[in-house]
């Protein structure tokens, strides 16, 4: 099961370096000559130290004639490895674009239930460190796998054809290497989990009790937090004191199991050299063999925890990239709809074990104005969500202009409706930029008639650069009610046929409240329009009431008729506004 | 600066101090290994006896085994001292946070402070490491390496005089041009990141205004740039690699020519092959530890940032902290507050005062409203009483005793805050409340949230007090979470308690019912209330009006709307249709 998820994760990897294989092929053969050619020079040293035998005794003309040689071949090997790690590169990186952009592209096409459910952070690391991650395990993948099996084989088939008595001393000694390697590459890599474990732990309560600093010292929790910190801080250094142990012993150890082989084909070759089966040249070339010869072992068990962990990276990415998309949409355009809206038993929840909406039916004509009313948390949004569909419905039908929402493009339902919420919905940018961002074709006049009409214009006036003020993530300085008024001019801005509006209670003064009052009732003039209602006077003008409670709406009609049937409403109403006149 | 890090080793002084010390045997045992097989190759070359060729052999694999001692010595004590370390900073870290005052966070900003307690750590850890332990080995080994050539090869050695400083100076020069790519590209880096997150928190806006192709482009935009700059910068540090080799094979070459010559004109008397190859292997090593001094190089110039941010944060002086060398109070004896000709700005260099010429006094008991337009300083009014900021001049007091003279924590105990943004943590329900009182019977907390009409909704969880909060309450709405806040604050029994707009989420029903419940079961208790509802304040003892960091006037309902024309306004804006449907 594993290794066939395994084998599919390379599959799919391949498919994106499928692209540069060209390139791909060029650093193969690259590597490949750069490594034969620094495996031949040691030979072409060993034959000059052979020919420099002796006091006295050195054929000065052969010596020039191979140092030339190697010299040449020397700038060649340079000159591959240039080109060879530029180009791992150039692959490394467009493969780490094309798949971030596809992860990105993916997060559009996901269902909002999707991200309703997974933490912000979860998503992002995936875009930013798992790409990452994989990245960093391709490219040394790249660059070091590959070299090190040539530069092994390599070895190997020189080795042998010098001497193979000592050849065979060295591949006896090879397990060695591998064990250690293995050994060490194991243990620092669960050591290493673990450490990034408590790493997250860590992070997790840094980022909540930094990030809400001040009401930790409103209650003066300060120190039962220290606790909890000097704990996990211990359990941390615990954790990466071990894993920063053994991956260091990774350097002596190699070194350990280098002078090892080296002193064994020293050994070996001195004995051979004192029988005369090979010249010191040879031995010195063997030497260096010896050197080379061990290198990659160490480096490539690095590699393979690398790429392991690479695969996991890419797994993780792949299982994001493929996760199911939203529903497919129609084919169905609307470009301008009339405004009617019909809801036929309807049913939705968000989990199967607690109903919400069943059977439930509604038809607003154009124009119209709804009222959704109901104590806290009776689930208000839910309506919304189904509108818009950000959910779908479990069963039954919502229509817009007789077209069931689900037989249009999400782009046409979305851009009939015009959303202005309690949570301000403002982007890193200038005010403009949040303004036109309904209609990012949008002139300045007609910016500027919109932002007057919202009353937004005054305040913006007012900022250091007017609309070009630049305004951070969430909306920045500015206060809950501007905040309001300029997601109303957006609305107002691109003036779509259908509304949705939340009116809001929270953190707004009455002066700001009043003109936002103001804005919504010229922007709902001759529109369809569902109101998350709080005043007295919205609900009373409404066409249509629905009376929401634990998500599930219990009574509907006009202000008139639910007053009459006596029910929650009734109470709701009387208990809730008539109070406030006594 | 590094004074101010290295303070953070403490116990672990000696770890650090002895890595070096390991090290240095380790390299010195290298180095000589190299001499030994040099030494054996040239016995081997004019003949010797077996036995002395094994004897060779027990010394090289006993140097062996040392070097290996040594290198793990080193790396345990390497790696307790640079973990230690980071742990030490942590610590210093978060201990510092604690001790911050609003104003100081407000000036770091909290997602920049986790950035640094977490990131900056791990990166200046890491260098830590790289000093004691490589920064100490590759100049050493290079110095070793040289002596042991020169010794060996006397003048022929040289070579690296001239080899060196060369290879030296394109390393330099080639670190120097990457460098300042690479920290181009790590900020395009945190502007990626900021984008995802971005477009994930807010994926409701980007799909109602249907925007998905707009930032899809702009992404790209950004991604392709990051490719860009990471190709361009990894495009000059690919020269490290071939040219470091290029540099050995000139070296090798270099030195058998010479050495040849050397050996025809000597006529072998100071040098020989066996001493060529040893020379080598040195050569080897001298280059292999110049590569490393670049590495370090780049590595502890990337973390110097990290290591200022550090500072910073370590550096920074909290304004608000108790009194040194006066008594201080830690009995509040009741809930009277007075403010004594007060003004207040946030920062000493804002131009314009928060709040200004602020007179008042509430007498203990007292049920007091606040109104007032958005940034009329209602907020900052309040943050003053338990000491979250320090007022620029005048008094403020509590129980007749300026805020400044009582023990911080007394106070804040006594003074209970329910901030405008409500934050739970996570934790069951239980343990969100026992941050008022951590010894609060399960009694208490009960009542405490019927007091809040909390208990109600509790109920109905299906693991009742024991729910789990997920991180900010993301699981509960917006009105369960500020009654969740107003039970927490109850638990505290505090003398004055403070509610700053935190019912604007709650239906008018409960709200009433809350603060019946307050006038009935908590009546001894100074009770502070900001609101934006008429109805929320109505029936307080007395409403305060705000306008402007200024207090414009002050009375009852009835009082106000006779003279008092702002609050005359927001009522009649928030009545208009009641009134119309009482005629």
């Amino acid at each position: 099961m594993e290794e066939k998820r395994q084998n599919n994760t390379i599959k799919k990897v391949l498919k994106y370096v499928k692209k540069y294989w060209g390139l791909l092929l060029f650093s193969i053969v690259l590597a490949f000559v750069s490594v034969l050619l620094s495996l031949y020079i040691p030979i072409l040293v060993g034959d000059t130290i052979d020919e420099i035998l002796g006091m006295g005794q050195v054929n000065f003309i052969q010596v020039k004639r191979l140092l030339i040689g190697s010299l040449i071949l020397a700038v060649i090997t340079a000159l591959c490895q240039w080109i060879m790690n530029i180009i791992n590169n150039k692959i490394t990186f467009q493969v780490i674009r094309d798949m971030r952009k596809e992860a990105f592209a993916k997060i559009q096409e996901l269902p909002l239930k999707y991200v309703d459910t997974h933490p912000y952070g979860e998503i992002v690391s995936k875009i930013i460190a798992d790409v990452d991650q994989f990245a960093d395990g391709l490219l040394m993948g790249f660059t070091q796998l590959f070299t090190g099996v040539v530069t092994i084989i390599g070895t190997l088939v020189f080795m042998f054809s010098i001497h193979w008595k000592i050849a065979i001393v060295v591949v006896v000694l090879t397990p060695i290497s591998l064990f250690v390697a293995r050994f060490i590459a194991k243990r620092t890599y669960n050591m290493f989990r673990v450490q990034s474990e408590y790493r997250g732990e860590q992070t997790s309560l840094i980022d909540e009790m930094v990030g809400n600093q001040k009401v930790v010292q409103a209650y003066t929790q300060e120190e039962e937090i220290l606790e909890k910190f000097d704990d996990i801080n211990e359990k941390l250094s615990e954790a990466s004191l071990k894993a920063t142990f053994f991956s260091s012993l990774t350097n002596p150890c190699t070194r350990f199991v280098n002078s090892i082989v080296y002193a064994a084909v020293g050994l070996s070759g001195a004995l051979s050299a004192m029988n005369g089966g090979i010249t010191v040249g040879a031995l010195s070339c063997f030497l260096s063999y010896a050197n080379q010869y061990t290198k990659p072992f160490n480096e490539i068990s690095g590699v393979i925890t690398e790429l392991q962990n690479a695969m996991a990276c890419a797994t993780r990415i792949f299982e994001f990239i493929e996760e199911e998309n939203q529903v497919l949409e129609g084919a169905k355009i609307i470009d301008e709809a009339d405004g009617n809206v019909r809801l036929s038993q309807v049913c939705f929840s968000y989990v199967p074990e607690v109903k919400l909406l069943e059977n439930f039916n509604l038809s607003v004509k154009p124009g119209q104005r709804v009222a959704i009313v109901g104590p806290t948390g009776c689930g208000k949004t839910t309506v919304i969500n189904l509108l818009m569909r950000f959910y779908d419905v479990n069963s039954g039908t919502i229509c817009i202009e007789e077209t069931d929402i689900r037989d249009m493009t999400r782009r046409s339902l979305r851009k009939n409706f015009g959303m202005v919420l309690q949570e301000t919905w403002l982007k890193a940018g200038t005010i403009a930029d949040n303004l036109k961002m309904g209609k990012p074709n949008a002139t300045d006049e007609e910016m500027l008639k919109a932002a007057k009409a919202s009353h937004a214009h005054s305040f913006i006036k007012r900022l250091p650069n007017g609309y070009d003020t630049y305004i951070s993530e969430g909306g920045g300085s500015l206060s809950q009610g501007q905040k309001q008024l300029l997601c109303i001019a957006r609305v107002m801005l691109c003036l779509p046929p259908m509304l949705i509006l939340d009116e809001a209670t929270s953190s707004i003064d009455t002066r700001t409240e009043l003109k936002i009052q103001e804005a919504f009732a010229r922007l709902m003039k001759g529109r369809t329009s569902f109101i998350v209602a709080h005043r007295l006077s919205t609900i009373q003008e409404a066409d249509i009431i629905l009376v929401m409670k634990d998500g599930n709406i219990i009574e509907q009609g006009d202000h008139d008729s639910l007053m009459k049937k006596n029910g929650f409403y009734a109470n709701l109403y009387n208990s809730q506004f008539i109070t406030v006149q006594q | 600066m590094l004074k101010k890090l290295a303070r953070c080793i403490r116990e672990y002084k000696k770890d650090t101090i002895i890595t070096p010390i390991y090290i240095i045997f380790e390299v010195i045992l290298e180095c000589i290994i190299p001499m030994v097989i040099a030494d054996l190759v040239t016995k081997i070359q004019y003949g010797c006896e077996m036995d002395v060729v094994i004897k060779y052999g027990v010394i090289l694999v006993l140097m062996a085994c040392f070097s290996l001692a040594f290198g793990g010595l080193a790396g345990a004590s390497s790696a307790k001292a640079a973990c230690g370390f980071a742990k030490n900073i942590r610590k210093d870290l978060f201990y510092k946070v604690q001790d911050f005052s609003f104003e100081n966070i407000d000036r770091f900003s909290s997602s920049s402070l986790v950035t640094r307690l977490t990131t900056d750590v791990s990166n200046v850890q890491m260098a830590f490491m790289m000093i004691i332990r490589t920064a100490i080995r590759a100049p050493f080994m290079f110095v070793f390496s040289f002596v042991m050539a020169y010794v060996k090869v006397g003048k022929l050695a040289s070579v690296f005089v001239v080899v060196v400083p060369i290879l030296l100076f394109v390393l330099i020069m080639v670190i120097k041009t990457a460098m300042p790519l690479f920290r181009k590209v790590f900020k395009k880096y945190d502007a990626l990141n900021n984008s995802i997150q971005e477009n994930v928190k807010s994926m409701r806006v980007v799909k109602s205004f249907v925007r998905e192709d707009y930032e899809k482009e702009k992404f790209t935009y950004a991604a392709e740039d990051v490719c860009a700059d990471f190709t361009k910068a990894d495009k000059i540090l690919a020269w490290n690699t071939p040219i470091m080799q290029f540099c050995l094979y000139v070296v090798m070459i270099f030195v058998l020519y010479v050495g040849s010559y050397v050996i025809i004109t000597t006529k072998g008397a100071n040098i020989n092959v066996g001493s060529l190859s040893a020379m080598l292997t040195y050569g080897m090593q001298i280059l292999m530890s110049l590569m490393m001094i670049s590495m370090i190089f780049v590595m502890v110039t990337l973390s110097v940032e990290s290591a200022k941010r550090i500072v910073e944060v370590l550096d920074e002086e909290s304004t608000i902290k108790n009194v040194e060398g006066e008594q201080l109070q830690f009995d509040v004896k009741d809930g009277s507050i007075d403010f004594e000709a007060v003004n207040f700005k946030y920062a000493k260099k804002a131009s314009k005062m928060a709040l200004s010429n602020i007179n008042l006094s509430i007498a203990s008991g007292e049920t007091i409203g606040i109104i007032g337009g958005t940034g009329s300083s209602k907020s900052s009014l309040i943050q003053l009483i338990p000491r979250l900021y320090d007022v620029t001049e005048g008094t403020v007091k509590v129980a007749g005793v300026d805020v400044r003279k009582y023990d911080l924590e007394s106070l804040r105990n006594a003074v209970a805050v329910v901030l405008q943004k409500n934050v739970l943590f996570s934790g069951t329900i239980k343990e969100n409340l026992r941050w008022g009182n951590k010894e609060a019977t399960d009694e208490e907390i009960l009542e405490a949230c019927k007091l809040a009409q909390a208990d109600e909704f509790i109920q109905r969880f299906p693991d009742k007090y024991d729910t789990y909060i997920e991180q900010g309450g993301a699981n509960v709405s917006g009105g369960q979470k500020q009654r969740l806040c107003i039970a927490r604050a109850l638990l505290k029994k505090p003398k004055i308690l403070i509610l700053d707009d935190s019912t604007s989420a709650v239906d008018t029903k409960t709200d009433a019912l809350i603060r019946k419940a307050f006038a009935e079961y908590i009546p001894d208790t100074t009770k502070i209330i900001i609101a934006q509802r008429i109805s929320s304040i109505q029936e307080a003892d007395r409403i305060i009006v705000m306008d402007g960091g200024t207090i414009t006037g002050v009375g009852t309902h009835v009082e106000l709307l006779k003279n008092n024309n702002i609050y005359r306004e927001i009522y009649t804006s928030q009545n208009k249709a009641g009134d119309k449907d009482e005629e």
